[in-house]
């Protein structure tokens, strides 16, 4: 176990931003702290790095007390969500920061210094940027040399706070892919801080999702996926559809319909089905299941988008393969099903 | 829609003045000329008036020559000390959180908005001779009021917030990013301040030097109520301008103020020299 967080906790003032969070890394593993805005996931990031100190807690790496030690010994690489690039050194100075700021007896050479340099700026393939100001480097560009500058101290941990935050889709989608094979190669054990769902099941080989200071889930992308903990993970994890439904002897019983349920199951009564927008069958004609009328077909795209008002009140969105969804047509009458729920 | 019709009139307006524009261009260039031009012109013209060599004894005269050295002696020390002070508030500041942080934003501002005249009565106050420490200072030996060293203490005073209040803006909009990456990277908190903070806000400090030096070179309320006022020991150059002048000394006294003056036309120069570099500095990091 490389990195053992226990039991932290943080106020901002009255406001707690952490709630007695436990979490761990293995050697070598790339996690992601996922969760929305406000749910503490960059303060605890910064709690791991020494940017900020914990009410309560513990922090341990490889059985050594992190909190005692202050931020520049921790040896720590930390990547900010703006890159805070020092704006007056070109990137190859950037990058040798780190190396000149060791005390003289643990310094490299300045060969030494120019020579990690260089393999640095080829490892982020930036060879010809070297003498470029950050002013002068794409977004994409200043966020490598900012991965190199941590790098460059080679760090026992990597923390990389929304290292995609500010860059465009395109970017953001190269810089993913180069990022995770950087870390196949170099085998750090890396944390990235995301709001992008789709970003953490994508990278990590575990994600830790976080809700309002507390910890909602943690496991890899699969079981998030495949074995939601709450609604709140779910939803988080996709697009979801919920409507009330009736618990009876193990099935959902929604207008009529018995509907399967998936995950754990609650005891009979009232509660609140959830699905996937393409979790739905749709029938033509009025039969046992939710009496809907078809308000728009849109057929632009790998499947099909169907808006649906239902007869209860209120809309749903499914979607439904193309050759299903050509058949209908608005204003027709339907049956809506979904195969499956999930119940809390 | 609307708003392109806005931003077109706004650019036309910019383009050619209307005649009310006119009528403030012309009002702003005459009240110049009658407050500021005219006037620094008349003191050349006055120190020049009774001929060359007139004006160079009286700038060579001993007395003057005392009251350069005197001024210069006393910017010496009020500048570096508040570019210490100037630096250490702006860094605590901007850097750090703590109680009693916007109290003290408030009071580097007072020697601004608080006559200088008031400033130096205040000294006199607290260490004249019948002041609130003044026996205990003399019984000490130690004499500040109607010494050289209550000079350089107004002065220091009065010029306090010129470095500060150049730099608190700049490093509140720069944050801490930079700093926090320097630690992570494993720099001392030197370090950091020498190689990230103090290149960052390199042009605002010199321009913030520039001010505090001008307008220290020129203190006269403060200092005129500290200083004995004894020529050629305790008279800087603005108090001598004004002794030689009451001595009706009129050739004397513009000699010595064209001197100041020309000293506060060589900081206005260089001043506007670096506000083009750091315009372009600021500029650049906002791009950053």
């Amino acid at each position: 176990m490389a990195l053992k967080i226990e039991n932290i906790s943080k106020n901002f003032g009255a406001t707690p931003v952490l709630r007695d969070i436990s979490l761990f890394t293995e050697d070598g593993e790339f996690l992601a702290l996922l969760g929305p805005s406000g749910s503490g996931k960059t303060t605890l990031l910064r709690i791991i790095a020494g940017l900020e100190l914990p009410d309560a807690g513990a922090v341990r790496f490889r059985d050594k007390d992190l909190l005692a030690k202050p931020v520049r010994e921790r040896r720590i690489g930390f990547v900010f969500q703006h890159y805070a690039l020092f704006r007056h050194m070109t990137a190859a100075q950037n990058i040798a920061f780190g190396m000149n700021a060791k005390p003289r007896r643990l310094r490299p050479s300045r060969k030494e210094i120019r020579d990690k340099v260089a393999e640095l700026l080829s490892l982020v393939q930036l060879e010809n940027f070297g003498g470029r100001y950050p002013t002068q480097l794409s977004g994409g560009q200043r966020q490598r040399v900012a991965l190199a500058r941590a790098l460059a101290i080679e760090p026992d941990l990597l923390l990389l706070d929304e290292p995609f935050g500010a860059l465009d889709a395109k970017v953001r989608r190269e810089l993913r892919r180069w990022l995770r094979d950087l870390h196949e190669r170099t085998g750090l054990t890396t944390i990235f801080v995301t709001h992008d769902q789709e970003e953490a099941l994508e990278l990590a080989d575990r994600v830790v999702l976080l809700r309002e200071g507390t910890l909602e889930q943690m496991g890899t992308p699969e079981e998030l996926y495949h074995e939601p903990a709450s609604a709140f993970v779910f939803d988080f994890l996709g697009d979801s559809v919920s409507f009330p439904c009736e618990i009876k002897g193990g099935v959902a019983v929604i207008a009529g319909a018995g509907v399967p349920i998936i995950g754990p199951h609650p005891h009979d009564g009232p509660a609140t089905a959830y699905t996937r927008p393409n979790g739905f069958d749709v029938a033509p004609g009025d039969g046992a299941g939710l009496a809907a009328k078809v308000r728009s077909v849109l057929l632009a795209g790998p499947d099909a988008r169907v808006d649906c008002v239902l007869d209860s009140g209120g809309a749903i969105e499914v979607r439904l393969p193309l050759d299903v969804a050509c058949k209908l047509a608005p204003r027709d009458r339907v049956t809506v099903n979904p195969r499956t729920v999930r119940v809390w | 829609m609307s708003d392109t019709a806005s931003l077109e009139r706004r650019s036309h307006a910019a383009r050619d003045p209307g005649p009310m524009a006119a009528v403030f261009i012309v009002l702003t260039i005459a009240f110049m000329t009658v407050a500021l031009i005219l006037p620094l012109l008349a003191v050349f013209v006055e120190a020049l008036n009774k001929g060359i060599g007139l004006y160079l004894s009286s700038i060579t005269e001993s007395d003057a020559l005392a009251a350069v050295r005197l001024t210069l002696f006393v910017v010496a020390i009020a500048v570096p000390l508040n570019i210490v002070f100037g630096l250490a508030a702006a860094w605590a500041v901007t850097k750090f959180e703590f109680k009693g942080k916007q109290l003290l934003l408030t009071l580097i501002d007072l020697p601004l908005s608080i006559s200088p005249v008031i400033s130096g009565l205040v000294f006199v106050l607290l260490y004249g001779a019948h002041g609130w420490f003044g026996p205990e200072l003399r019984t000490l030996g130690i004499q500040i009021i109607f010494d050289v060293s209550g000079i350089v203490i107004a002065t220091t005073l009065v010029t306090l917030p010129f470095v500060a209040r150049e730099l608190i803006p700049l490093m509140q909009a720069q944050g801490k990013d930079e700093e926090y990456a320097a630690a992570t990277l494993g720099a001392s908190t030197w370090r950091t301040f020498l190689q990230v903070t103090l290149p960052n806000i390199r042009w605002a400090l010199l321009y913030g030097v520039l001010l505090c030096t001008a307008r220290a070179m020129g203190e006269f309320g403060a200092v005129s109520v500290v200083s004995a006022r004894v020529r050629g020991e305790t008279a800087t150059m603005p108090l001598e301008v004004e002794i030689l002048y009451n001595e009706y000394n009129a050739t004397g006294a513009f000699a010595v103020a064209s001197l100041l003056a020309l000293f506060a036309l060589v900081a206005l120069i260089a001043k506007t020299i670096l506000e083009n570099q750091f315009a372009g500095d600021l500029a650049a990091q906002r791009r950053h």
